[in-house]
């Protein structure tokens, strides 16, 4: 099997001037107003195209995309249960590969996503990632991470960041909200060694399909990690999640980079970035924090930064030394 | 021509797969099963068999992936037991509901806790209400035919459910018995590929598992129940055709020495066949006992079992599961409602035997026949005991 | 008894499958609008077309008439206001909608 940068090498790059018109993912959805996820999950299908067999956990976008009789998905689309989306996933590329290997089906050359929340992924479903990941299955698994469980009303889950408030880890006297830090997935996918893992915005739009076009051309499995903007969850106006999305990025809080066989490249470099309360702020889940609270969670990321660019010195000297 | 060979079960029901030309295996080892998948690997790795054998993280994601596998049309094969199937069970609702031809050979085993390997019917009766076919297997040869039967029965464009073989744990699945065994191009006559009704295609996009909002989920189940009570007749149709074609036939409850008799044994799976030792002997001695096997438990055959009973007035029902707090075991309430809901008056008593290993002989059979004719005598109830065990 | 159910179980597809794609394409998200809607200033508008590509429920399309533009699309727009926060240009703003112009003809086009 080729390297991932081998397969990337010449991948179909989109610009502005070559944005797919085609929406594999059709409007009339039910997603709440402003919601980020969706908007996540829309630009991942204009990336992959038509040819997409698309498999759904159960989680915000299954129940959005698909009240019978009313499907939002011009592909495709298999949706079996919570835990196991990566699981459906490695069933259905197998199944395809046999009936091709045998001849009785054509290769028309059809990309495998699997999409699934953060609780889908990091917390319910990461066995079943874990042991697709390792086998090696030829599809792309996009999490969309919206920070909880919103669609069962806001709980908490693995992916849920320090201090954030919701209604199972609320605020209170003796509380600040999540008490643990956010798992970092991406770093779990990685740890399998996959050829390619990438962590993108909704706020960067062509970073994103880019990433999703180099994870769709890699042979073997891609993880791709998606910030997604939840205005209901995150107790903020539906207009923000694009400006949420930015700032994340902008303070450090979640880096954008991907790693390709192994090598980690930094794809945002963040020389000045803004202090951690101008994106806490934005947001009513973290309005109970005080200053103490949002110093804890500053030295967090400005530690979590200073890894991540040992990670890319250790692994990738020259993209290293370029940045510096 | 079949040849006669001399085979593990577990690898029976391997073969059988391998006549069957399945095209993804998707499994993870459980004893009592995993003699059967170990030979589908071997089978898979020396290219016997041109499959893809998916060694999956658990059970679960087991039968997630024959569920992907098989929406996107391909022949699939999984086996499992015990506390495995326990871990699917969730999958199983959802992989009928969908209508997938899935088959799954299942080496019944006891369910934790205590835990223990061996055989009884606790695992299959937890799933019971699943929506697959289920159907049990007495011996080798009936793994090996009614494994390939399950494609045949599965895929029928008329039936296009999952289904269940069903065989006792190490009492059948690890013994060596002489099996015939059909030439590859005989099945592959009588077994064409799976051509799949809707499959995830992108030539032809459909939605599969979408939400069942409450004016539809109504609806959608009662096409399901539809499509497993109407499997019946194709079942038998089947079955038919596999004994026209390789000369051994199957009925989903089968009668032995019932003629004349007064009381029988109902039963299932392997303990049949030590019934039916001890009616022999039992006959010998003037009583007039016979045994009625229940071979497809669901759908269950209503008027097959009701003619095959008709003539008995006690009926001994073998439970090897439990049902805790209900008055009696599954296959017990079953008999007994149904009976009832014919207006058919029968003495049901009721006994579960053989539970997580423990043997059952023929003098055991011949005491519970004992007992229940001596109760009935006696005008008492015997809704239902624990065979064997010590006080 | 009372028939509570969308359509007859005969005439569902194999598991409740939905053999037509995207039918979600029928159904009116626009009457989540509360009282406002976006219209663009083709004067200031600069043809980014960021519009269209962030919006989460795709009611901007390109303009067939007038290429380079977008138009906006009242049956799907649920009124969230992100094409508004982003514009580079501040072309497009909040205009007040009666109810009973939520499911008139699209417009900015």
């Amino acid at each position: 099997m080729i390297s991932a940068a081998e397969a990337i090498k010449n991948y179909e790059k989109i610009t502005p001037k070559n944005i797919p018109l085609a929406e594999p993912f059709s409007r009339g959805h039910r997603a709440c107003q402003g919601c980020g996820e969706v908007l996540a999950l829309r630009l991942v299908a204009k990336a992959v195209g038509q040819n997409l067999i698309a498999v759904s956990a159960t989680g915000c976008m299954e129940i959005i995309s698909s009240p019978y009789p009313q499907t939002a998905w011009n592909v495709p689309w298999i949706h079996v249960a919570f835990e196991n989306a990566a699981a459906v996933a490695s069933g259905v590329e197998a199944g395809r590969k046999a009936l091709i290997r045998k001849g009785r089906i054509a290769d028309a050359g059809a990309k495998i996503v699997a999409f699934a929340g953060d609780g889908g992924t990091a917390d319910i479903g990461m066995q079943a990632l874990s042991g697709a990941l390792e086998r090696g299955h030829d599809f792309t698994y996009v999490c969309l991470d919206n920070e909880a469980y919103m669609n069962t009303g806001i709980q908490r889950s693995s992916s849920t960041p320090f201090g954030a408030s919701t209604t199972t880890s609320p605020s209170g006297s003796k509380s600040k909200g999540q008490m643990t830090w956010k798992k970092n997935m991406p770093m779990i996918a990685a740890a399998h060694n996959v050829p390619y893992v990438a962590t993108a915005s909704p706020a960067w739009h062509l970073d994103l399909m880019n990433k999703i076009r180099k994870a769709i051309a890699t042979p073997g499995p891609a993880y791709v990690h998606i910030y997604s903007p939840c205005p209901t969850g995150w107790r903020c106006g539906p207009e923000t999640s694009i400006e949420t999305a930015r700032l994340v990025v902008q303070t450090r809080i979640f880096p954008l980079y991907e790693v390709i066989d192994g090598k980690f490249v930094l794809t945002r470099d963040i020389k000045n970035p803004k202090p951690v309360e101008e994106y806490l702020k934005m947001q009513r889940r973290f309005r109970h924090l005080k200053p103490e609270d949002i110093e804890v969670i500053q030295k967090r990321v400005d530690a979590d930064w200073e890894r991540l660019l040992g990670f890319v010195k250790a692994t990738n000297p020259e993209a290293a030394e370029k940045a510096e | 021509m079949a040849r006669r060979v001399g085979l593990e079960v577990s690898l029976a029901c391997a073969e059988a797969v391998k006549l069957a030309n399945a095209d993804v295996v998707a499994a993870y080892p459980i004893t009592p099963q995993t003699h059967i998948v170990e030979h589908l690997a071997e089978l898979v790795a020396d290219g016997h068999l041109d499959a893809e054998f998916i060694p999956v993280e658990s059970e679960h994601s087991a039968m997630s992936a024959c569920i992907g596998s098989s929406a996107a049309g391909a022949r699939t094969f999984t086996s499992s037991a015990s506390q495995g199937l326990a871990l699917m069970h969730e999958m199983l609702y959802i992989a009928s509901s969908m209508r997938l031809p899935i088959v799954m050979a299942v080496a019944n085993r006891s369910l934790s806790g205590p835990i223990s390997i061996w055989n009884d019917h606790s695992d299959v009766m937890g799933e019971r209400d699943t929506g697959w076919i289920q159907y049990f297997c007495e011996n080798g040869q009936e793994v090996l035919d009614l494994t390939l039967t399950a494609f045949k029965i599965a895929e029928d464009p008329r039936v296009l459910l999952p289904v269940m073989v069903n065989m006792d744990g190490f009492i059948l699945t690890h013994v060596i018995e002489p099996i015939l065994m059909p030439e590859q191009a005989e099945v592959d006559a009588w077994l064409p590929p799976y051509v799949p009704q809707l499959c995830l295609d992108p030539a032809k996009p459909i939605s599969m598992g979408m939400v069942g909002v409450p004016e539809v989920y109504t609806e959608a189940k009662r096409a399901q129940v539809q499509a497993i009570n109407d499997s019946y007749p194709i079942i038998l149709e089947h079955w038919a055709s596999f004994a026209k074609q390789f000369g051994r036939s199957y009925q989903p409850v089968e009668s032995y020495r019932t003629e004349d008799a007064e009381a029988v044994f109902v039963s299932m799976g392997s303990l049949s066949e030590t019934i039916m030792s001890a009616v022999d002997e039992m006959r010998a001695a003037g009583q007039k006992v016979g045994v009625v096997r229940i071979r497809l438990w669901r759908p269950f055959p209503v008027a097959e079992f009701t003619k095959a009973v008709a003539k008995a007035e006690t009926l001994v029902v073998i439970d090897r599961n439990l049902t805790f707090g209900a008055p009696a075991g599954p296959v017990a309430t079953e008999v007994r409602a149904l009976l009832f809901s014919q207006g058919i008056q029968k003495y049901v008593a009721n006994f579960e035997a053989g539970l997580g290993g423990r043997d059952v002989t023929r003098d055991q059979f011949k005491e519970m026949l004992a007992k229940a004719q001596k109760a009935k005598a006696a005008g008492q109830d015997m809704t239902c005991e624990m065979v064997g065990v010590k006080e | 008894m009372a028939d509570e159910g969308m359509t007859s179980w005969k005439s569902l597809a194999l598991g409740c499958a939905m053999t037509e794609p995207g039918t979600a394409r029928r159904f009116n998200t626009g009457d989540w609008r509360s009282r406002r809607r976006p219209i663009t200033d083709r004067e200031k508008c600069i043809k980014c077309g960021l519009c269209w590509i962030i919006c989460p429920d795709m009611a901007y399309d390109p303009d067939p008439k007038a290429e380079g533009y977008y138009t906006w699309d009242s049956f799907y727009c649920k009124g969230c206001g992100i094409c508004i926060a982003e514009c580079p240009k501040q072309a497009i703003s909040w205009i007040e909608e009666k109810e009973e112009d939520k499911y008139g003809p699209a417009c900015g086009a």
